[in-house]
């Protein structure tokens, strides 16, 4: 609960129809879409435009009262979890498209943006908006941004981080900032942009973004290929880039991922499949033809079982089915879904998911992985019960192990999910106690009284991921 | 707060525990897909606590003991349309529409209802909808009011108006209620026409049989043209939708009994619904009675055997159709599409008819906000939704709005009613229309095709 005075203030700035604090609108806000994370804020307030932002800033600033900016709350990384408490921020009257500009090719937007709704509207103007995650349908430009979001068409597209030319946005201590702008260059003192995406909120508020936006693809056609083996797949893939092809797609399953996707979907996988990639390149319409014949070259002579290109975008959409129904297929099986996304570099592929399989084994759980076998981003899932604690300390010991080959073989331990609280433990693992420090410097630098989304990104206690109990 | 209301959270919180289905609250994932198809989150400017993520959320911690089942608690699942959009799209495929009939199921058996609510849920789900010899009563004094001159008196005596809220407007879109005399002679047997392609035993339904028997003799029509032998098993009864959506589950569950034991005499390959929300329930008795060791096998022998009208329309294939030209959409029954699964089918019938240019409308998948007794208890959001929905079919320019449901029929007249537009779109029940393109196709090329 909020101090009187202190909401008080707050609905002076919003009115109380924007503060909510209800019991059922504290439990409504409680969470993300991580596993086992869940904690009441003190209040949920809905500002209007960012001198609101402002304004409440510098209130909470004063109190010392934490503050979590949310999207939609699609993240898995217990980025939007209000673990110390005090008060969420969303944005569903700043959710505008302001401008299209068709001559600089930007979009220019408030963060409670749907990506699918921008996406739609350029499209209508025969322009492109790539990044793709797989929640765009109900997750924001704000929180792709302070996630980093990625997406299917990361490999060719690039990702969220791409795709952002400017951004206004709101200092802990209320001061209102202003980077970039619609300019292909601009070299002017250090890049806050950058500094802001995938900030997951800790220093600053977003209200504002400037999107580039791209020439909107032809054409596009599909394909999938079964593989006997993991490794043939892994050599398609590899080769497909040595010949200086770019699909606008690479995605793959691992075995268990399809027997679990054949039990669920039926789609006529033939058992004895031990991978499957999903390719597809968009384009101008010959060299789109001209990229899937080479890659339906490379996957037979890499040892594909068999390999077809869709005639008609039904047929495609057909093809896709196996890629579609993984998470679903997966879901289904245990209560609690834990989805990961540890990343190595393409050519490393095949090994990190048979050491996924070894790690999965070796700690008896189960795990499936599934991915973006292109840009080497990797899911690996695993279908547990949060009530078991046991199982779980077992899978916190696999992921774990998961975490440091990804490491070992030159990988990350996100690739678009975040760090937040789930994988604050580890971060030290990736970028080093002196990359942690300057990290720490730079939050204390924008946010001294350790009021943006606090418990996350770094952790108290290094190596051990901080498990809530409910 | 009172010693008794104190009271009653702790009894709701204590059944919460015992009864709802924990695996199944665990099971969603929190991941949000289905926001962007809840009705109520969308029209509410994206309240979670008003989605079924948020919901789903409040059940688990009113079970976790986080909180308390308080009024803010119980309007949040009220103001649930229960279409179940949330179904198909979940990726964990959590049975929101189950979880949610056992909250309101709790909350509705611990409540204190005033005595003259009381008594109205009594005379409703214990002695009209349960007997169809009632329902065929109540119809005869509707069409006493109707017929008598009362009608006409009442509405120039703005007395319907006095009624409130939009009980003027419904009152006008209720269709001509069948004469008592003509209610007592149903048919128990129907011959298919030319050659016999299937056996069904048609679910006649309560209000079907009584308010929209017309429609219910349009399909019968229908089957026949289509090739099926049809049974009307005698002893059938209400489906039990409106008893399991208002929380008097064991009620719908003697309904499900009766029915089944009605359906189990005789041989036929399918049991066919004209009303998606009636098929939707019929469907699912195998979970309703999935705890009865006596009934579950015979619940689902029952449920695998439900199909809705347009499905064995589409199979068997209709007659050659035609209709004057005009533009035609079609609206989704929330539980025909999501729960039933069916959805091409009406579509593909409406096609086939010359003359007809069928318009998709947008968001044709979501409610129109009928959604059983909805539009009576929540009017508000009802009335919201349907504006919403009267825009979309607007830019559709249709003159013809096609439903598979009553509630969604009468909630869609009462839209064409709202608007004003009664001279110039019409709604309709998509068997009647189709029999009319039958008949007009058989009159115009001279003989039965």
């Amino acid at each position: 609960m909020l101090k009187q005075d202190v909401r008080d203030q707050l609905t002076a700035i919003v009115g109380e129809e924007n503060l909510l604090d209800s019991q059922q609108d504290l439990i409504a806000y409680s969470y993300d879409s991580t596993p086992d994370f869940q904690e009441l804020p003190d209040a949920v307030i809905k500002p209007r435009h960012t001198e609101d932002v402002s304004a409440i800033m510098k209130v909470l600033n004063e109190e010392k009262l934490p503050l979590v900016p949310r999207g939609n709350a699609t993240n898995l990384c217990a980025g939007t979890t209000p673990l110390e408490g005090g008060v969420v921020m969303i944005f569903n009257h700043m959710n505008k498209l302001l401008e299209i500009d068709e001559e600089n090719l930007t979009a220019t937007v408030q963060p409670g943006l749907i990506t699918q709704d921008l996406i739609t509207e350029v499209e209508t103007r025969g322009l492109f908006y790539a990044p793709d995650p797989s929640s765009m349908k109900i997750s924001t430009i704000g929180g792709n941004i302070n996630e980093g979001s990625g997406g299917l068409r990361g490999l060719k597209y690039g990702v969220t981080r791409d795709y952002v030319m400017g951004l206004e946005f709101v200092m802990p201590n209320g001061d209102i900032v202003r980077t970039g702008g619609k300019l292909a260059k601009d070299v002017a003192g250090y890049d806050l942009t950058r500094l802001m995406i995938g900030s997951e909120g800790t220093l600053g508020v977003l209200t504002e973004a400037t999107m580039k936006l791209i020439p909107k693809p032809e054409t596009k056609k599909t394909m999938l290929a079964l593989y006997h083996n993991l490794e043939s797949a892994g050599d398609t893939v590899s080769t497909i880039i040595a010949n200086k092809i770019i699909p606008a797609t690479l995605e793959f399953l691992d075995q268990p991922t399809i027997r679990v996707v054949e039990d669920f979907a039926q789609i006529g996988l033939p058992t004895d499949v031990g991978a499957i990639l999903l390719i597809e390149q968009d384009g101008p319409p010959e060299v789109v033809d001209r990229d899937m014949v080479k890659m339906k070259e490379i996957c037979e002579q890499t040892g594909a079982m068999s390999a077809d290109i869709a005639a008609t975008p039904e047929e495609g959409a057909a093809l896709t089915a196996a890629r579609r129904s993984a998470l679903s297929a997966l879901a289904r099986m245990k209560p609690t879904t834990i989805l990961e996304d540890a990343t190595v570099p393409r050519s490393k592929v095949a090994e990190m998911v048979r050491a996924i399989e070894e790690i999965a084994e070796n700690n008896n759980v189960e795990i499936c992985t599934f991915g973006h076998a292109g840009d080497g981003n990797l899911h690996p899932t695993c279908m547990t019960d949060a009530r078991d604690r046991e199982e779980m300390k077992r899978v916190e010991q696999a992921f774990e192990d998961i975490f440091a080959k990804a490491i070992e073989l030159g990988g990350t331990i996100t690739g678009e999910h975040g760090v937040g609280a789930m994988k604050s433990p580890y971060l030290s693992w990736k970028v080093g106690d002196t990359g942690v420090n300057v990290m720490r410097e730079i939050k204390k630098a924008f946010d001294p009284n350790n009021i943006m989304n606090p418990g996350k990104m770094f952790a108290k206690d290094e190596k051990f991921r901080v498990v809530v109990e409910k | 707060m009172t010693a008794n209301k104190e009271q009653y959270r702790a009894e709701v919180t204590k059944q919460f525990q015992e009864k709802m289905d924990y695996d199944e609250l665990l099971n969603c994932m929190r991941c949000g897909f289905c926001l962007p198809h809840c009705p109520t989150y969308i029209e509410t400017d994206g309240n979670e606590a008003a989605s079924p993520r948020g919901r789903i959320a409040l059940m688990k911690a009113v079970v976790d003991g986080k909180m308390e089942p308080d009024e803010d608690f119980e309007a949040q699942l009220s103001l649930c349309l229960g279409c179940r959009a949330c179904e198909p799209v979940c990726p964990s495929g959590v049975k929101y529409g189950h979880l949610l009939e056992e909250a309101v199921d709790i909350l509705q058996q611990n409540k204190e209802h005033s005595m003259p609510v009381k008594m109205f849920r009594s005379f409703l789900f214990d002695h009209v909808f349960p007997k169809p010899e009632r329902m065929r009563q109540l119809n005869g004094l509707m069409w006493f009011y109707q017929k008598s001159g009362i009608q006409k008196a009442a509405r120039t005596m703005n007395l319907t108006k006095i009624a409130g809220g939009h009980m003027a407007q419904m009152e006008r879109v209720l269709p001509e209620i069948p004469s008592p005399r003509r209610m007592k002679q149903r048919p128990r047997r129907v011959e298919a026409e030319g050659e016999r392609k299937k056996t069904v035993a048609f679910f006649s339904g309560c209000l079907m049989d009584t308010m929209f028997m017309d429609t219910n003799d349009e399909t019968l029509y229908l089957l026949k043209k289509a090739g099926c032998d049809v049974v009307i098993p005698e002893k059938q009864n209400c489906c039990g939708a409106i008893h399991a959506h208002s929380g008097e589950k064991e009620q719908a569950k003697e309904l499900a009994k009766q029915n089944i034991a009605a359906f189990e005499e005789g041989d036929y390959d399918y049991i066919i619904s004209n009303a998606g929300g009636c098929g939707a329930v019929l469907d699912e008795y195998d979970h309703l009675l999935k705890d009865d060791p006596d009934w579950s096998e015979r619940a689902k022998a029952f449920a695998g055997r439900v199909m809705d009208i347009s499905e064995i329309l589409y199979d068997a294939g209709l007659p050659p159709m035609e209709l004057d030209a005009q533009i035609v959409t079609f609206q989704d029954s929330c539980h025909l599409r999501n729960v039933m699964g069916t959805a091409s089918a009406p579509r593909k019938l409406l096609h086939q008819i010359e003359g007809v240019t069928f318009v998709e409308t947008a968001e044709a998948d979501r409610c129109c906000g009928s959604a059983g007794t909805y539009n009576l208890i929540e009017e508000e959001m009802s009335m919201q939704i349907l504006d919403h929905k009267m825009e979309n079919i607007d830019r559709t320019a249709a003159t013809t709005v096609v439903t598979a449901n009553p509630g969604c029929l009468l909630q869609m007249k009462l839209g064409v009613e709202r608007e004003d537009k009664t001279s110039t779109m019409e709604a309709v029940h998509i068997v009647d229309l189709l029999a009319k393109a039958v008949r007009y196709k058989e009159e115009k090329t001279g003989s039965p095709v």
